[in-house]
This record gives structure tokens, sequence and C-alpha cells, in this order.
């Protein structure tokens, strides 16, 4: 009896494994909701040599390689700025200009190995311009493969300073930590010149650290309070936000992602603490937090280069396409994913490559596209951005004051 | 060969079956005939076997739960990568440079097995486990507080638990460099791991697990897994054998820490978390408990079925959990077994081996 329940697991098991193994490939080629970025991909197929046109003019079909987490704990930074990238490459290839793009979009379950892995997948199928990877610790290992390999990069949302560090090939869409804590740092001393200013930082997360260093150095004077805390006490805030209060502060700095904050914002009001928070670019999106009565976030001042609310046409039309892939307003990471893909688009028009010149040549023209002077890109997060050699993006940020449930410009 | 044990022939098979798949491999690469996400592979592989066969000595035959074998790997990373980094000048040959650096990973890995090994291999039953997972806990966060930099006054530690510390605090002098900063962890690390020093590895793990194992230290080890109360009343000291399987199996996985961290250009602590320990003690467990060349082929094949299954896109992980599942119950079916050791005769006599 025993043996054959066993028999029949094994078999059902088997079943179940056919199975997917069978609707696998067809999800690839379905029409529905783009859940899988990497869909676009069918090596093999690709018309590489339709670049035929005369030198000069920018032509063929670029293979643009994508990595990010989708699964695991950060999957929401990766499905978010791999999905904007896709969009991206939609509206491109619906223009039917000479410049078409294919994307192939690659899981690092924000593992550093794992992202090698991925990265040597997409060299594999023939990748000429990576967009990636989405977060830091991968993004070093990974810069460190493409700046051997000559394969440029321009990474979403990879904010440490060591992503882009002695390699010449490492572009950044998004501010670095060390820039944001000075913006910051700037905005309050222009804003809240006596304020007493307490920062509440989650300390075994680079970003989260690298902007609160950065901050510090400028407000070292100001500040009354600091509180830590990591990914595993992130749940409750009560120590920190009573010392805050009894500390007497009245700007709370916070950056960090918004799913601690909305706990911080939520403890604070329990115990009648209302000062002035200051949110940094990773707060972005918290209005969409499920489960999170956005009525706390009101007076919150959230410094990012993009906001969903926006109502310029681009921003609007990015808004629709996204929530109908994945049903929810786009964050910060969507819109540098859907920047990056436009920036290489442009950059690659500037410089007139054709998809059959080889990676290296592509490589070294797009550097030296994206850091002269005369290249500027305006997108959804910031117009008129430029770059510096290092690979370090110029950009405005923007304040925005939370105000009846959106963002206004305070 | 009639006349050697039938465990010598399986330990024999196992080196030879490692080298014969090693030079295939590499003759393959020196060919190009790999992709490159295949070479990718070849290294990580290398290390999980070393730590499945380490992780074996503690779980298969010691008979200890540990849930925190991960740490020890992590502290072979770190201490690995700063003794790789920082002997940079001093010995300007790359391989020597990675033998002494995963010497060093061994040495505070074994370390730390020994101090953890003095209190907690005096508990009995699911004690270890317990303070095993602490441990694994304990190290990520300490590697978080964790700053390292190195320049010509040599190196400089500062630990960051108030969290208020940052980089600047190690005051380095021009020309100094971070080398692990915090919870970034390590970056710009110099990329010195090969597949031959990979499979170097694995073979030393090898020849020190199987020697142990077949010695007397190792019969000793295995009667204070099977009974532990007639072990000593013979005379042997419990909390000695198991320490010597546990600090044995803490160095070999330092070391393959190292050679894991000198292979990529950043990694930071929360890589050897508390889903990497257990992805190691499925190897070992998948691989069958007490069975080397077992966890051997455990961890190549475990390693790679989730990049081979990228072309499932969403389906990845689901998929790779159903193939754990089926090597569950295919390796537990008593028919499977039987036609098994049909085909090959005698193999049931390997088994009462182990």
């Amino acid at each position: 009896m025993k043996k054959s329940i066993r028999f029949l697991a094994l078999a059902l098991a088997l079943v179940m494994m056919l199975a997917l193994c069978a609707c696998g490939p067809k999800t690839e080629q379905g029409p529905g909701p783009v859940s899988n970025p990497g869909a676009e991909s069918q090596p093999g197929t690709e018309p590489s040599q339709s670049g035929n046109e005369p030198s000069g003019e920018a032509s063929g079909t670029f293979k643009l390689g994508g990595i990010g987490p989708m699964t695991g704990g950060a999957a929401q930074y990766g499905m978010a700025a791999m999905t904007g990238a896709q969009i991206a490459v939609d509206e491109i290839n619906a223009l039917g200009g000479p410049v078409q793009f294919e994307f192939n979009a690659q899981d690092d379950v924000n593992v550093a190995d794992t992202a090698v892995n991925a990265y040597n997948i997409l060299k594999d199928w023939g990748m000429q311009v990576l967009v990636g990877a989405v977060t830091t610790t991968p993004c070093i290992s990974v810069s460190q493969e493409a700046y051997n390999d000559r394969i440029f990069c321009l990474t979403p949302s990879a904010s440490s300073t060591d992503v882009t560090a002695g390699k010449d090939n490492m572009y950044q869409m998004c501010f670095t930590d060390p820039n944001q804590g000075l913006s910051g740092a700037e905005y309050v001393k222009a804003n809240f010149p006596d304020a007493k200013i307490a920062v509440i930082y989650k300390n075994d997360d680079a970003y989260s650290q690298g902007i609160r260093d950065a901050f510090y150095g400028e407000m070292k004077d100001s500040i009354v309070y600091e509180g830590t805390f990591t990914e595993d006490t992130q749940t409750n805030f009560s120590v920190q936000v009573t010392a805050a209060k009894d500390a007497g502060a009245d700007v709370v700095y916070l950056p960090m992602y918004y799913q601690p904050a909305t706990v911080i914002l939520n403890q604070a009001k329990a115990i009648g603490y209302a000062p002035t928070f200051i949110g940094v670019d990773g707060m972005d999106g918290i209005l969409d937090q499920e489960n999170f009565d956005a009525s706390l976030a009101e007076g919150v001042l959230v410094m990012s280069p993009f906001a969903a609310s926006s109502t310029d046409d681009r921003t609007v039309n990015f808004v629709a396409k996204y929530q109908e892939k994945l049903g929810q307003l786009p964050n910060q990471f969507a819109a540098d994913g859907y920047d990056c893909v436009y920036a290489i688009y442009e950059a690659i028009q500037a410089a007139g490559l054709t998809a059959d010149m080889s990676t290296a040549d592509i490589c070294e023209a797009l550097i030296a596209t994206f850091s002269s002077d005369s290249f500027t890109f305006t997108g959804l997060t910031g117009a008129d951005q430029t770059w510096s050699a290092n690979g370090e993006v110029t950009k405005v940020p923007m304040a925005f004051l939370i105000k009846d449930g959106v963002y206004t410009t305070p | 060969m009639k006349n050697l044990k039938k465990t010598t022939k399986v330990d024999f098979a196992t080196y030879i079956g490692v080298t014969l798949a090693f030079l295939i491999v590499f003759i393959l690469q020196g060919r190009g005939m790999l992709t490159n996400a295949m070479e990718s592979w070849l290294v990580p592989v290398c290390c999980f076997i070393v730590m499945a066969v380490s992780l074996n000595l503690v779980v298969g035959v010691s008979g200890e739960l540990s849930l925190g074998h991960a740490g020890f790997m992590s502290i072979g990373a770190f201490s690995g990568i700063v003794a790789g980094m920082s002997l940079a000048e001093a010995v300007p040959l790359v391989p020597l440079r990675l033998a002494l650096a995963m010497a060093v990973g061994a040495a505070c890995a074994a370390l730390a097995g020994f101090l953890i090994g003095i209190p907690v291999l005096r508990l009995r039953g699911d004690y270890l486990a317990i303070v095993t997972l602490a441990f694994g806990q304990i190290i990520k966060d300490l590697i978080t507080c964790l700053l390292v930099g190195y320049d010509k006054r040599g190196l400089h530690f500062v630990f960051n638990l108030d969290g208020l510390r940052s980089v600047s605090d190690l005051h380095l002098e021009e020309g100094g460099v971070a080398i692990i900063k915090g919870a970034q962890g390590a970056v710009g690390v110099t990329k010195m791991a090969s597949f031959p020093a990979g499979y170097v590895l694995v073979m030393v793990a090898l020849v020190i697990v199987l020697n142990l194992i077949r010695s007397r230290t190792g019969r000793a080890i295995m009667a204070c897994r099977d009974n532990r109360i007639a072990a000593e009343s013979v005379g042997i000291n419990v909390t000695k054998y198991k320490m010597i399987a546990f600090v044995v199996s803490a160095a070999l996985a330092g070391a393959a820490g190292a050679l894991f961290g000198l292979n990529y250009g950043g990694l930071a602590s929360s890589r050897f978390d508390f889903n990497t320990s257990i992805m190691v003690l499925v190897y070992v467990v998948l691989g069958g408990l007490g069975n080397i060349w077992g966890s051997v082929i455990g961890a190549a094949v475990l390693y790679i079925l989730p990049e081979a299954l990228r072309e499932f896109a969403d389906y990845r992980m689901l998929i790779y959990a159903i193939v754990l599942i089926l090597v569950m119950l295919a390796t537990n079916n008593d028919q499977l077994k039987a036609l098994v050791g049909r085909i090959i005769p005698g193999r049931k006599e390997a088994d009462a081996n182990g």
C-alpha cells in the first residue's frame, strides 16, 4: 500500500513537471502581461546583419541585456526596472526606426555570483549593451566582468560609488548615494535652517548607509539623534522614534526604502510625534504600499527624481503602460529602467553606431558619447541629464510634498 | 585490485571520477567549447562541492546537525579576501597568493569552529543545530559591522558596532584601499580564483575527509554517532572526536569560502545567510548522508540545476523544487533500489559499508 502511494506521488510529480515543461515555453510566446521581461528573447532569430546603411547613421538591431532580481526579497526592484526597460524597448521598436532593440532580462536573485552567471548567459546570447545590474552588490561583481570584456553598462539603480569606481565603461542612471545625501543636506539647510535633525537609517544596507554618511558629513552639527536598524529589526521602530522625539528633533531624515518608512510613520503617529519627515528616492512608492494608510504620509517630503503623479505626457503615457503590464504604479526604479534604454538609444543615434560593430567598438563609442559634454538626455527622471567621465549622472533632484494623497511641489 | 577493501575501491573511484571530470572539462575549456555561462559555473561548483563534502563530515559522519555552515564559509571568504588583497605586493605570484588566502581562510574558520565547538559539542541532541543556526546569523551581522582597509602601514580594522562609523574612520593613508566596507561587503576584489585551483581544493578536501573517515579517528567519530554511551564506555572521548570532525569541517569550509570570495569582484555578507547553509545541507542530504561521492555529485548537479533551468524563466525555482522532491522520492524508493541492486551486483554491500 505504502509503496503504491509512493509510486503514485512520483508519477504525479512527473506529470506535473512535464506539464510545466510544456507550458514554460508557451508563456514565452504568449501575448499576455509580460511578467517575464525576458520573453522577448529568441536567440538565433535575430537579424543582426540588417545594418547595411552607410556609416554615420545608426541602424540595426542591438541586443540589450538586463540583469536584476526578479525573484527573492528584492524582486520588486528588479521587476520594476526590467519592466520599465521592456516598455521603452517596445516603444522604440514600435517606432520602426532604423535602430531596433532586442531585450533579454535575466534574474540574479540579488546575489553577486548569480548575477555573474546571468551576465555570462547574456554574453552567450550575444549581448552588446547591458542595462544593469539593478542592485548594488551584484552590480559591483558584474561591472568588473563587463570591464574586462569591454561591454558598455548603464545601471538603472545601483547607486554606490563603488559600482563605477575604476571602470570607464560603467555608467549610472540614478544618483550616487553621496550625491543624494549632499543634495538632501543642501535642501534641509536651505529650507529648515535652524532645525534639529534626527536620522534613522539601515546600517546593513549600503544604500542607506551611503546616503547617511554624506548627509552626516554636512549636517553633523544639527543632528541631535541617529538611530539605526537592520533587515531583521525593521518591523519595530518604537525605540528610535521615541528617542528622536525625546531629543526634540523637528526634522527626521529617512534615507531608506519605503517599507520601513511606513512603519516609522505609523509609530510616530501612535506616540503623537509630528516632525517633518524627509525621504529619499527610495521613499517613492510609499503611497502604493498595500495596507498602508496613505493619510499617514501627509506632509512627508520626498526627494526623488521621479514622481508617478507628474502630469507631463511622457510620464502619463509611461504610467498607463506600466499599469497595464503590472497593475500597479511605477516607482523610481521603473522610470530609471525606462530612461536607461532611451539614453542608450539616443547615444547610439548620436554616435551613429550599427549593430554589426563589435561589442568593444560599441563600448568605446558609447563611453565617448556619454562622457562628452554635448550629450544631454531628457527622460522621466529629469531633464538635461549629463554624465561625467567617471560614470556619475548629474541631474536636479526634485522635492515633492505629499498632500491629499498625491505628490505636489512644495 | 581484488584484495582491496570495498571502501578503498569506492574512495579511489571517487578520486578518479573527480579527476576525469576535471580533465574533460579542462580540455573542453581549453578548446573553447564551453559557453561563458558554463565557465562561470566552474569555480562556484568546486566551492560548493567542498562545502558539501565538509558538511557531510559533520552531518553524515559525526551525526550532528549544523545549520550554520555558511558562517564558516563567510569567515573564510572575508579573511581570504583580506589576505589576498593585502598580500598583493608581498606575494606577486597569483596562485601562491590564492593558496595563502585559502590557508588564511581555513585557519580563521577553524579557529571559529574550535571556539564554538568548546561549549557546543558538549551538548546533546538538537542543541548544536540551534547554536550553529545562531552562529551563522551572528557572523553575518558581525561582518556587516566590519570595516577593513589596507595601506602602507598595514591592515586597519574598525568595528562599527554602534553603526556610526564609516570608511573614513579607518584613517587610510594616501593610496590605501578599503577592502571590506561594512554592509556593502568586500568591493574591488581582484579575481584570483581559477578552475584548476578549485580542482586542487576539491581533491585536498576529498583526501582529508576520506582518509579521516577510514582512519582510527574516523571510526571513533562514527562510534560516537552510532551510540554515544557505548563509545564512552570503551573510553572514547566523545567531545574530542566530535571536535576533530567539526574543526576539520570548518577549516575546509573556510578554504572554500576564500576561493569563492576571490572569484568575484564584490561580495556581501548577506550572501552567506541561513538559506546558503540550508542549500548546502540539501546538497548533503540529497547526495546521501555519510556518502562523500554523493555529496560531490549532489553539489555539482544542484548548483548547476537552477542556472540550467533559466529557459523556464518564471517557473525556474518551481521546477527546481519539484526536482528536489523527485530526487528525494527516487533515492528512497525501495523498488528503484532493488532495480539498481540487480543491475550492479554487490551494490547492497557498498551501501552497508557507507
